[in-house]
């Protein structure tokens, strides 16, 4: 277990420059999620085309690094997908957090967080938003 | 300096371990301490040897436990200068003692439009059973506020005490580390005939406590901060209130005559203690108070004092880091905040250094909300700590630092 592994370069870098940070003007869906043990809290927000495509997604939130730097990484991994691909990389993350499974190639910009399957308390802080992502696609 | 006490380290086999390949350093007292030989050769020893129901039996084991049950008791009392062992209420921990004067005092003698004067700075331990009696039977919490330096705000402390019937504050704050005025309060308390609960948690494991110079009429603490194991806690209260106080819970052990209808309840402490109780564990407090009164708590304060000193001393160097709490006259629970660094990674990076550390609300939300900030990194220092681990707690954080691109 290294301290490199979990604090990668672009985790931090996502963590102090957070992507698609912000609200949506106009008509979108929204949910809110908290991790209730640890207070890391997110504000989700996704525009789906009439083709189902996700156009726009925005988050707002705080808590640690991981948890932010996942949300920011997601929103960029997702947008330009249609539904029903965006729940499948939720469960491809969440098969690479929870049990070392590979990701796809869309998703390999997310491997700098394979690193906090070392760390089992702070799963949740990266799956936050993810969780956040599986609900407002499912509601 | 530091040179009032021996290095205690050799008592407690558990700090002789590497974490994550580095000595463990244990800055988290606040939330438990570690045990010593002595309280866990008494737990071993009791299970080994004279493990018993108590109270019950007419045989040699069961007189073994009994008599050290309540010997325990007896040491207990005299620990914190009760007036009697039967004024000594064993409980689960500090959260249920809260619970037991709720339920069985004020639940009793409080009515709708009562005023219970609470703080801001309060564990929820001594919010929720308020609020939950509030539901109840509609009671009014008021609150001390928290000054700007950590401090409850008393420039008015007639004004909030106007109809108040219970106050129910902290002796020393588990994030803060403020040491609160309590004989002072309780002498103004008690001139408007209000009773005085103190949640002692934070105090009896680290200073001396009189509980009659502190004029408490109950007092709430824990034995697992204090050395001995989780599952005991003491409430203790004045011989004449709980004498009225209705039981907590009944079951056996806490009456004189039961009839299928109706039943008689035994005389305190017994009146509160339903069930087979914490035997092993209230023994291992009784071990504990042993061991702590063998150092002096007098000599155990005065170390924590100067060892937080050169804490506070040491933090205050680091740059972006900021101490949520009074600089002198505290207790040793330290909170900090570190720019741009959030307290739940501070801890994961520490954690790596083998430094243990509390990183969240403390169980202190309302108080958090009071400070600004969602959470705080927490280091906790008990008499076992030595400078050493001062400097390997101030390296650990620099190395946060480090790994989030902050120069130092």
């Amino acid at each position: 277990m290294s301290l490199d592994s979990l604090y990668q370069e672009s985790i931090l870098d996502h963590c102090k420059n957070p992507r698609n940070y912000g609200a949506i003007d106009g008509p979108k869906v929204a949910i809110h999620q908290e991790n209730p043990s640890c207070g890391d809290q997110i504000d989700l927000q996704l525009v789906l085309d009439d083709a189902e495509l996700i156009q726009d997604i925005k988050f707002t939130g705080h808590g640690c690094a991981i948890s932010q730097a996942s949300a920011s990484m997601m929103t960029l991994a997702v947008t330009g997908k249609t539904r029903n691909e965006a729940r499948s990389a939720v469960q491809t993350f969440r098969a690479m957090i929870t049990k070392g499974e590979a990701l796809t190639d869309d998703l390999e910009e997310l491997e700098a967080l394979q690193g906090v399957r070392k760390f089992p308390v702070r799963v949740k802080c990266a799956m936050l938003a993810w969780n956040a992502l599986e609900s407002l696609l499912n509601g | 300096m530091l040179s009032t006490i021996r290095n205690y380290r050799a008592d407690f086999p558990i700090l002789d371990q590497m974490v994550n390949g580095k000595p463990l350093v244990y800055l988290d007292n606040a939330a438990t301490s570690q045990k010593p030989v002595a309280v866990l050769d008494t737990l071993e020893t009791y299970y080994r040897t004279y493990n018993a129901n108590v109270h019950r039996g007419i045989h040699t084991l069961s007189e073994q436990a009994t008599n050290a049950y309540e010997e325990a008791r007896a040491k207990i009392a005299r620990f914190i200068n009760a007036a009697a062992p039967a004024e000594v209420i064993y409980t689960r921990n500090t959260s249920e003692s809260i619970n037991l004067v709720a339920h069985g005092w004020a639940n009793r003698f409080l009515k709708a439009g009562d005023v219970v004067l609470l703080s801001e700075m309060e564990h929820h331990s001594n919010l929720v059973p308020w609020q939950m009696l509030q539901k109840r039977i509609g009671i009014e919490l008021r609150f001390v506020s928290v000054t700007d330096a950590g401090l409850l705000d008393l420039s008015d402390l007639d004004g909030l005490l106007a109809g108040v019937k219970l106050v129910s504050l902290m002796h020393v704050s588990n994030v803060l580390g403020t040491i609160n005025p309590i004989a002072h309060i309780s002498e103004a308390a008690h001139a408007v005939g209000a009773i005085m609960l103190v949640d002692g948690a934070q105090s009896v494991p680290n200073m001396p406590v009189d509980v009659q110079t502190l004029g408490a009429d109950f007092f709430a603490f824990s034995g697992h901060k204090m050395c001995a194991p989780t599952g005991i806690g003491v409430l203790w209260g004045r011989a004449d209130l709980l004498e009225a106080m209705d039981p907590f819970m009944g079951g056996g052990d806490m009456i004189s005559e039961v009839f299928l209808d109706h039943s008689t309840y035994a005389d305190p402490p017994h009146k509160f203690e339903a069930g087979t109780p914490s035997i092993a564990q209230a023994i291992g407090l009784g071990a504990a108070v042993d061991y702590l009164s063998a150092i002096g708590m007098a000599r155990i304060e005065s170390y924590e004092r100067e060892l937080t000193a050169l804490a506070l001393d040491r933090l205050a160097s680091i740059d972006g880091l900021r101490i949520h709490g009074p600089q002198t006259e505290r207790g040793g629970a330290i909170s900090f905040t570190v720019a741009g660094i959030h307290p739940h990674d501070l801890s994961t990076i520490l954690d790596q250094e083998g430094v243990a550390i509390r990183a969240g609300s403390h169980c202190a939300q309302p108080l958090m909300r009071r400070l600004g900030v969602p959470m705080t990194a927490r280091a906790s220092l008990y008499f076992y700590n030595v400078p050493d681990e001062i400097d390997v707690l101030i390296g650990a954080l620099h190395k946060a630092q480090e790994v989030f691109g902050y120069v130092t």
